[in-house]
């Protein structure tokens, strides 16, 4: 330990405030080693001029700084100042990996701080800064000497790559393509699937009392895939009121979104429908997971839905999840008994409980709301238009 | 500080051990539950004659029967000791009923017909049959060897090569300890990767939640929103971690206790592994001073530090010489700290030491997405420092590793858990370097932390380099890269970050050592000056789980990176997500980038972490085609990975 001071010491004298640490801890207190060199602590002492091929040493590397004049030095990081701006390209990235900021002309630490603040970086657009610099750590720095990788880059062209798969020279074409071919499925190119239920849930509200879900299935990679969507609800002894199923074919077309084409059928007791279908599902800005569709039906009727909920963690495994879903008609359609505008919403709070990720059984209330036309139709009928049930679910996928 | 041992926590381990006795023979003898360390020649594999054979076998970690695949019965697998100089000859049997399998000698420089990967390098092994390695053992150091086939490798397929020099070995020990560290999981591995790949952060039990923002702790309701409109999650630090995972040393659970013996006052030299197919490890020995002597491999300057972080596929070698006749605990903590791979260094069998509890996992900061030091320039909202010193999420869980903390260290957590870090960024800041000149101002601070210390960078202008316009997705700042639902950010900003000692590891209030510690004992055998460069940019989504090279994923991009023989390229490795990826190169090391010339440390696989880069450079000298690719294994199962062609000047296209 008391090497380490000494060396410490040693260093900051030398102006090599930052450095210090990562110097010390190179020589001096290395038991473990055997090394070819006679005595440690005077070469880290010894003036530069005795040693005039310094890079061939194992210990002189990190002593360099003691044998540079520093005004001699000092020369050399300014001239390579000029090649920052540009520094995207990997010549001047090295330069500056290169500088030698102890080497500055500095008497102290304070000056080297004041150094670095006199760099104005605004005028250093495409700059990009080395962590080395913005950390002083100077132990990444140790050497002026401009020899293997402290050497910049040339700009050679790259060779076009080779048309044949070497390995076809050494084993049986054959052989060598098949197992090409599942390597390369093997990394990438998988498929997969998944059966979700975000919703699948006993209602109790006035009247009978219901069941409602709302799940969606997959099968594909990670751009195509084909997406089988369900929701509906009915009431108990009464029969399905409603239940639909889309089938879509999905698309990534970005990070975060899938576009989805397909058909939806609506099973309607008497009055089954059909559409066209096309819509998005993904992830939107603040963790919402949204997911919209306009639906053309066999009769020409244009209806628009929009979902969205988010999950709010209360702990690791509770999660309150606000859902919203709207559904909109660009006319009325008196056969559904749905009105132009927005038809209906319902806004649902479940709470559910993660057993395991993929297992979480929930309670929460729901309330739906037919609007406009839509409400007058029910209530022509005789209908509440709006309805408040208490729900308890389980959210499952598989 | 003599740990005294709880009469029942005595009573558990006593069982454990005694377990594990019984079930010795499931290990080789280097990794049996007490090793009184490994002295040549050998109990282990050696000769230039191997067999190897690849079978499913049962192993048994912390009392309990796990499914997986070994090498001779064993995991980890045997051993395999050589001698530089030698020709070796190893014939590899699998034997496994329906799966092709194959061997990678990692970092070995070996003919590219005897590489081992199935699809570049051979057509793999087929069930039932058998192929015959042969090649000359050309260097010297700890490399280790595995599966390139499909998921193997989580399930045990891993062992580790240690070839002695052909001369005097320059680094000197009385004891040598091989420390193959590594994830096992009862989920089968086809089952991790579904699970991430539907389920984005299916692992992750350390997300920040309502719970922990009313207890002030991560980052505040600010940073969420602004993080949440980023869709970037900061606690996203690994995918697959500790919920799915049992963190092993040579087998054994932290539990089993996995003991190597010493002799006080003997120099121990510790071979560490890092055969994980997932965990980047954070290793120490609380109380002992580890020497870095070796890293991948390749000899280098001895560094002494507290701790270091090993990504996966990195090897190094640390000397420890333990005066006490006491025992310490070797801790490998997972990166986002869900757990911990755990073992003793004890001068007789049946000891313990304190095992220290998991720190605070590391919540992702700006840095880590690419955009700079954002601490520095009047975004003090999003800096880390203030997540970093709020404590973690009350509710976060870790694996049952993290029942292992004992005595006083677990209480010292429990009050630093509480936000009262030793040392914290907003101190540092306000700290006058000017005045720091001397030992004793620096002695209570790790030079690792220095590294993002930012103090004399507060006077730089960077309020008009306008950081609020930077994006998070501007495919002008990597041309090259592909646009398509794989790429989720690129990085506006990538800094070099080998200075840094690695995420999570800036304020730990010790030497942790950084890749630019390390230099080469010997001088690079090319030091010529690139003939050029080129960038590799490492994309990935995090909500798809996909993971690319330059945007493009190894099932829909088939054209490899071309190499001429003998050439020197310079090569940029660009992250341009939020996780640190090892990256392995096959049949070549490269030199390091970081300012040490002609001693750059040479390795074969490199971490780059979130939102960094690293240069290096390297000679083309192995005509064949290479695999190159990220060595977290299902980022690689995922499309990480391309072919590197090195071929003759002239027969090139």
């Amino acid at each position: 330990m008391n090497r380490l001071f000494a060396a410490l010491t040693t260093t900051s004298a030398l102006a090599l405030t930052v450095a210090a640490p990562a110097q010390a801890q190179s020589m001096q207190n290395m038991p473990g080693m055997s090394m070819p060199m006679p005595s440690k602590k005077p070469a880290a002492k010894r003036p530069a001029a005795k040693r005039p091929t310094p890079q061939r040493h194992p210990t002189a590397r990190r002593t360099a700084p003691a044998r540079h004049p520093p005004a001699k030095a000092g020369r050399e990081p300014m001239e390579n100042m000029p090649g920052i701006p540009g520094m995207s390209d990997g010549a001047a990235q090295s330069q500056m990996t290169g500088m030698d900021h102890r080497a500055m002309p500095m008497p102290g630490a304070p000056a080297q701080s004041g150094t670095m603040e006199g760099m104005d970086h605004s005028a250093m657009p495409g700059m990009e800064m080395p962590a080395d610099q913005a950390g002083h750590d100077m132990s990444g720095m140790s050497s002026t000497e401009q020899t293997g990788t402290n050497l910049p880059a040339g700009n050679a062209p790259a060779p076009l790559p080779p048309m044949d798969h070497y390995a076809d020279r050494q084993f049986p074409a054959g052989d060598m393509q098949q197992s090409r071919s599942s390597m390369m499925r093997e990394s990438g190119g998988q498929s997969f699937n998944q059966v979700m239920f975000n919703l699948a849930e006993y209602q109790a509200h006035k009247g009978r009392d219901g069941y409602r879900w709302d799940g969606e299935a997959w099968f594909g990679g990670d751009v195509s895939r084909l997406t089988l969507k369900s929701e509906g609800e009915g009431a108990f002894r009464e029969g399905v009121e409603s239940a639909e199923i889309q089938a879509l074919y999905s698309r990534a077309i970005g990070p975060y979104f899938n576009l989805q084409a397909g058909v939806r059928h609506d099973f309607e007791p008497g009055r089954p429908t059909t559409y066209a279908a096309v819509g998005f599902e993904g992830l939107a800005p603040y963790w919402f997971e949204v997911e919209g569709a306009l639906f053309l039906s066999d009769k020409g009727d244009l209806l628009a839905r929009l979902e969205g909920y988010y999950d709010q963690r209360i702990t690791q495994r509770l999660v309150l999840q606000p859902r919203v879903e709207l559904n909109l008609a660009a006319q009325d359609v008196p056969a559904t008994r749905t009105g132009a505008g927005l038809s209906s919403a319902e806004l649902g709070l479940r709470l559910r409980y993660e057993i395991s990720r993929q297992f979480a059984p929930y309670i929460g209330v729901s309330y739906e709301a037919k609007t406009g036309q839509t409400a007058r139709y029910a209530r022509a009928e005789g209908e509440d238009p709006t309805r408040t049930s208490l729900v308890a679910g389980v959210r499952f996928w598989f | 500080m003599q740990h005294s041992f709880s009469r029942r926590q005595f009573m558990r381990s006593g069982a454990v051990v005694g377990g594990s006795l019984a079930l010795a023979n499931y290990f080789p003898a280097w990794a049996q539950p007490v090793s009184a360390g490994i002295t040549a020649p050998l109990p282990t594999l050696s000769g230039n004659d191997i067999t190897l054979r690849i079978a499913r076998q049962t192993m048994m970690i912390d009392g309990r029967p796990s499914k997986a695949i070994g090498i001779n019965g064993t995991v980890p697998a045997p051993l395999i000791r050589l001698c530089e100089g030698q020709t070796v000859r190893l014939n590899v049997i699998n034997d496994l009923v329906d799966e092709d399998s194959s061997i990678h000698w990692h970092g070995l420089l070996v003919p590219p017909q005897f590489d081992g990967v199935p699809g570049i390098s051979f057509p793999g092994i087929r069930p039932r049959s058998s192929y015959l390695y042969e090649f000359p053992v050309k260097q010297s150091g700890t490399y280790w060897y595995h599966s390139h086939s499909g998921l193997q490798e989580q399930l045990g397929h891993y062992g580790p090569i240690v070839i002695d020099p052909a001369g005097e070995d320059p680094i000197k020990y009385d004891r040598e300890h091989v420390i193959v560290l590594s994830d096992h999981s009862q989920i089968s591995p086809e089952g991790i990767f579904r699970r991430m790949k539907v389920d984005p952060g299916h692992f992750n039990f350390q997300r920040q939640t309502l719970a922990g923002l009313l207890a002030g702790r991560d980052q505040t309701a600010k940073d969420r929103l602004e993080w949440g409109k980023m869709r970037m999650d900061p606690t996203d630090v690994s995918d697959a971690t500790g919920p799915a995972y049992t963190y092993l040393v040579n087998g054994h659970g932290p539990f089993d206790n996995w003991t190597a013996l010493f002799t006080p006052g003997q120099r121990v030299r510790l071979r560490i592994i890092n055969a994980s197919a997932m965990t980047t490890f954070n290793v120490r020995i609380p109380g002992l001073p580890l020497t870095i002597v070796q890293a991948d491999g390749q000899n280098v300057m001895p560094v002494a530090v507290d701790e270091f972080q090993i990504g996966v596929a990195e090897t190094y070698d640390a000397i420890v010489t333990p005066t006490e006749d006491k025992a310490f605990t070797l801790v490998g903590e997972a990166v986002d700290r869900s757990g911990m791979a755990r073992a003793t260094l004890a001068p007789r069998p049946g000891m313990a030491a304190e095992v220290p509890p998991l720190r605070k996992r590391p919540l992702a900061t700006m840095k880590d997405m690419g955009m700079g030091d954002m601490s520095m320039g009047g975004m003090e909202g999003m800096d880390m420092s203030v997540g970093a010193q709020r404590g973690v999420d009350t509710t976060a869980e870790q694996n049952s590793s993290a029942k292992l903390a004992t005595g006083a260290m677990a209480a010292i957590s429990a009050a630093m858990d509480h936000g009262d870090m030793p040392m914290d960024h907003a101190g540092m800041a306000g700290m006058d370097h000017g005045a720091a000149t001397g030992a004793d101002a620096m002695a209570g601070m790790a030079p690792g932390a220095m590294g993002t210390a930012q103090g004399p960078m507060a006077g730089m202008d960077h309020g008009s380099m306008d950081m609020g316009s930077m994006k998070m997705r501007d495919f002008s700042n990597a041309p090259q890269v592909k646009k398509g639902p794989g790429v989720q950010t690129i990085s506006p900003m990538p800094m070099d970050r080998t200075g840094e000692p690695g995420q999570g590891l800036e304020n730990v209030g010790h030497k942790v050592l950084t890749y630019r510690d390390l230099m080469a004992l010997e001088r690079n055998p090319d030091v010529r000056a690139p003939s050029r460069s080129i960038d590799i940019h490492l994309t990935g989504n995090m909500e798809r789980f996909m993971w690319s090279f330059d945007g493009e994923k190894m099932s829909d991009f088939h054209e490899p990176i071309p190499f001429i023989e003998g050439e020197r390229v310079r090569v940029n490795l660009i992250n341009d997500s939020m996780m640190g990826h090892p990256i392995h190169i096959h049949g070549h090391f490269f030199e390091l980038v970081t300012g040490h010339g002609d001693r750059a440390p040479r390795k074969h696989t490199v971490i780059v972490q979130p939102g960094g880069k690293v240069t290096w450079d390297f000679t083309a000298d192995a005509v064949g085609d290479w695999a190159f690719h990220c060595h977290l294994l299902y980022h690689m199962h995922a499309g990480m990975m391309r072919t590197v062609s090195v071929r003759p000047k002239g027969e090139a296209a």
